[in-house]
């Protein structure tokens, strides 16, 4: 949307997320380039394509843990290799694998997550509870279903104040009744001016949504 | 605040150490394996073991610490904590250390304070007994710190094999040069100041730079 009053930034300076031109390369091969997006408070980004198509890799290099071949993540308008401290303080990843230690239970791990993150969280409500794993709280990870272990590692959803959540394939493993509370959850938090970028599989009737699709790594070549 | 990712983790290792209770013994069972064998191989003779009693003790202390290495940041980097850990708003050497402490905590303190008992095992002198405690204590450390600059480098290799041990061996050379050459002097009846003095200064170097590197190595190896 045009901000009026601010006649001489363009739309997208205003954006508070910016990919630029960010383009990935591995090994000689070209995995995806050119990606360009503006994304504003309250939005949903989805990022699709087949399997390899670097999805993953585009999730990590918005969280930093990868940096981009060529282009640039801009956050409120300064490249986020300036601002990292305030970057990653607002932004909350949730990877492919679990985060959780098998060894621990949902609860220890939670805790931990906690004490982490402690200058980032919602003041209280039990996170475990609302994800449904209050009955196996206290038994070690290893013990727990694929579907149980994603709800935990969800559960940070429910306390983190983050305003900017990374979700690789959320919606992997959980049930049809958590996937709704799940959707309803993400829904709220754009709601409350948050944004959230994903990949899925699923279709998710969410309005508004962003979509960046990447090539299969076959055909782009 | 910088240490609550210290804190935090720092916690969280022992947690699981303590939940692991298996592994923390397998350093103390390999080193008393190898004292068991080695008058069983060269000579139950006291005279011929107190000998070889310091340096063997200071080799066999520098395995133990060589094979626990792996499992300093692979778990971690398996189960996608590494990640939650990386991209914390916080830096990335605190929390390193933490970890590193922790690793000493269960591999070479325990060994630095069972180390008289091995010693009487291997007929060492009773001079050396302290200077071999307080040369292990300041060596394993050392010795974790440097292991964990290995350690985060050959992370992303499935199969390092003997990699790690090539990488980090000659950086462990001065370590067992001065550690044994302390238990040596002590039992020469020399002052064992000045090796303490360069492990002590060896140790404060690591300590300084190691988590640094290692932390750098870490964010490479995430990236490969």
């Amino acid at each position: 949307m045009f901000d009026t009053e601010n006649s001489s930034a363009s739309p997208l300076d205003s954006s508070i997320l910016i990919l630029k031109d960010l383009a990935f390369q591995r090994n000689e091969e070209l995995l995806f380039s050119s990606i360009n997006m503006a994304i504003e408070s309250g939005e949903i980004l989805q990022i699709q394509g087949p399997n390899g198509s670097g999805k993953t890799t585009l999730l990590r290099m918005i969280s930093m843990t990868l940096s981009p071949t060529s282009g640039e993540i801009l956050w409120q308008g300064k490249n986020v290799n300036n601002v990292r401290e305030q970057y990653l303080g607002s932004l909350l990843y949730l990877g492919h694998q679990s985060g959780l230690k098998k060894s621990l239970s949902a609860d220890e791990n939670l805790l931990w997550w906690r004490k982490l993150n402690k200058d980032n969280l919602l003041p209280s409500s039990d996170a475990l509870e609302c994800v449904g794993l209050t009955r196996v709280k206290d038994v070690p990870c290893y013990h727990l279903s694929a579907g149980q272990l994603r709800r935990a590692s969800l559960a940070r959803l429910y306390i983190t104040r983050a305003k900017l959540w990374i979700l690789d394939e959320p919606f992997s493993a959980i049930d049809k009744q958590f996937a709704n509370e799940l959707k309803t959850l993400l829904e709220n938090h754009l709601d409350n001016g948050g944004i959230v970028i994903l990949t899925t599989h699923q279709d998710l009737e969410i309005k508004d949504m962003k979509y960046i699709s990447l090539a299969s790594p076959h055909k782009s070549r | 605040m910088t240490n609550t990712g210290f804190v935090a983790i720092f916690r969280r290792d022992l947690l699981l150490a303590i939940r692991h209770r298996g592994d923390l013994s397998n350093p103390i069972i390999f080193f008393f394996i190898i004292i068991v064998l080695v008058p069983l191989g060269l000579t139950p003779e006291s005279s011929r073991l107190s000998e070889i009693a310091p340096g063997m003790l200071w080799i066999i202390a520098l395995l133990a610490s060589l094979l626990s290495l792996n499992s300093m940041f692979q778990d971690d980097y398996n189960d996608g904590t590494l990640e939650q850990i990386m991209i914390l708003p916080q830096p990335l050497y605190f929390m390193v250390l933490a970890k590193i402490v922790v690793h000493w905590m269960v591999t070479g303190l325990p060994l630095s304070l069972l180390a008289p008992v091995f010693g009487m095992m291997l007929s060492l002198p009773e001079p050396g007994y302290l200077p071999l405690m307080l040369s292990l204590l300041m060596g394993t450390a050392t010795l974790s710190l440097l292991g964990a600059i290995g350690s985060a480098l050959t992370l992303p290799l499935d199969k390092e094999g003997l990699l790690l041990p090539l990488i980090v061996m000659p950086f462990y050379m001065p370590i067992l040069i001065f550690g044994s050459g302390t238990v040596q002097f002590a039992i020469d009846g020399l002052s064992i100041l000045s090796p303490l003095a360069v492990m002590g200064s060896l140790l404060a170097l690591f300590l300084f730079v190691a988590p640094y590197i290692a932390a750098g190595a870490l964010r490479l190896s995430v990236e490969g």
